[in-house]
């Protein structure tokens, strides 16, 4: 095995621990706690009426549309993420800085648009 | 395999990690409390142990011996994994941040690095691990079949991802600057500068206010805590959640914020870096905690000072400010690195 990947068994070693605690907690409690249950006690919560309607229902699109932004956005960001960390080593190895720097701001510039396209477009206004 | 001595040094620093994280969860909740009485001048939880300081281990046997409640309509699977998945991947994200730099301690022969592990893609790792937390939070919501739940998970979400963006946005200025993604490198290219080459100074305070702000929403914590405002959402998405699986959001919750504050530390403020940590390594440690509760102070100080925004300013401020101030800073940071 590689040295680098070498460097991931903490990882999941913490993994395997952390799995460990959350599954003891679950078991705890269940097997340390009192059961005394009534069909009122494991109603849903409804500040103590009795509950309308089923919660599993439609909700606003908008929360998908927050979604999709997310998306392009992150992609984004992604792209970015590389081009920053290379940013100087790559400037140094073309011995052109000014080459790596306008690559990536028409990127930018490019998503900025789009993003002046989706507030034009009322994608932002939530109490609409 | 890599040999039987480095697995058990693995262990050893994992289990010591495990032990301070969940000593500082279980003590930041009695400080904040406290901070929180004392600034509102009341007393606080002060009666159990002396000065209140046994009030996290009577909180945590108490939460043991409370019912634990699955609700009739509630999706039973989801309903018992949600805090799970919101709790392991908390607890995981601090074996990838570095405490401290070399130190000799006694009985050893070598040099023991204070961190757990440097991988090459660390702070992508760390921000895939605190993305994950997002999924408990939702299932939770959906899982218990309560309006409150389902509402609280949905803002939840949105929330998250909103501010999500901009905080890996602000990150990018960072990389420019330390052309690294490994947090441990990050931390040393910190170090020029008498110990005080922190990012915050060179050239990424606007990272740094952007970061900051996306941290304390990422991490639902007052004046974004818009998911579990009590006064509209009862609890929010953890309202059907009693006892141990209760508690395990709250741990989720209190160890995210450990971690973000540690987060900020490594990547704007030089991680452990200080003046005079090349002369007395043991200084490391003790300046990362120094930053580290700077920050954890500054949550409680927000919490007791600032009022709730309403959920359309929320969205608002993240996506109409804080994204395009994070985009500025990576034109910025891009364009200052031609000449510096």
């Amino acid at each position: 095995m590689s040295n680098d990947l070498q460097n991931y068994i903490p990882l999941l070693m913490s993994f395997g621990l952390a799995s460990l605690i959350a599954t003891t907690l679950l078991i705890t409690s269940r097997l340390l706690g009192p059961r005394i249950q009534t069909r009122e006690k494991l109603m849903p919560y409804e500040c103590g009426n009795d509950p309308v309607g089923n919660a599993r229902d439609r909700f606003s699109v908008k929360f998908y549309l927050v979604c999709l932004l997310f998306i392009l956005f992150d992609i984004e960001a992604i792209i970015l993420i590389p081009w920053a960390v290379v940013y100087r080593a790559l400037a140094e190895e073309l011995g052109n800085k000014l080459f790596v720097y306008a690559e990536m701001m028409i990127f930018v510039a490019t998503l900025f648009v789009g993003y002046i396209y989706v507030w034009k477009k009322g994608v932002f206004d939530w109490s609409k | 395999m890599p040999p039987f001595e480095q697995l058990l040094e693995w262990s050893v620093k994992i289990a010591v990690g495990f032990i301070i994280l969940m000593t500082m969860v279980a003590y930041l909740s009695l400080i904040e409390r406290r901070l929180l009485a004392f600034i509102q001048m009341r007393y606080g939880p002060n009666r159990v142990g002396p000065f209140g300081l046994f009030q996290p281990i009577a909180d945590g046997l108490k939460f043991i011996f409370k019912e634990d409640l699955i609700p009739l309509d509630a999706d039973k699977f989801l309903y018992v994994m949600a805090p799970a998945l919101s709790l392991v991947p908390a607890l995981m994200t601090f074996t990838l941040i570095p405490v401290g730099g070399e130190v000799t301690l006694p009985l050893l022969d070598r040099p023991i690095a204070l961190h757990i592990t440097s991988i090459n893609v660390g702070i992508l790792a760390v921000l895939a691990m605190t993305g994950m937390g997002v999924h408990g939070i939702v299932l939770a919501g959906y899982a218990s079949n309560n309006k409150y739940s389902l509402l609280g998970g949905l803002r939840s979400s949105a929330q998250l991802v909103s501010y999500e963006l901009a905080m890996s946005l602000s990150i990018i200025g960072v990389l420019i600057q330390a052309g690294s993604l490994d947090l441990v490198t990050i931390v040393e290219r910190q170090g020029g500068g008498w110990g005080l080459g922190w990012h915050v100074f060179w050239f990424q305070p606007l990272g740094f206010f952007v970061f900051l702000v996306s941290m304390i929403a990422e991490t639902n914590r007052a004046p974004f805590d818009l998911p579990e405002a009590e006064s509209e959402l009862v609890a929010g998405f953890h309202t059907e959640y009693s006892s141990m699986k209760f508690a395990m959001f709250f741990i989720a919750e209190y160890a995210n914020m450990v971690t973000a504050a540690a987060m900020a530390t490594t990547l704007f403020l030089g991680g452990w870096q200080g003046p005079g940590v090349t002369r007395w390594p043991w200084l490391g440690p003790v300046y990362f905690l120094l930053k580290v509760a700077f920050f954890l102070f500054l949550y409680v100080w927000l919490r007791a000072s600032s009022p709730r925004l309403r959920y359309d300013q929320l969205m608002d401020f993240g996506w109409k400010f804080l994204l395009p101030l994070a985009l500025v800073n990576v034109v910025l940071s891009a364009t200052l690195a031609l000449w510096f």
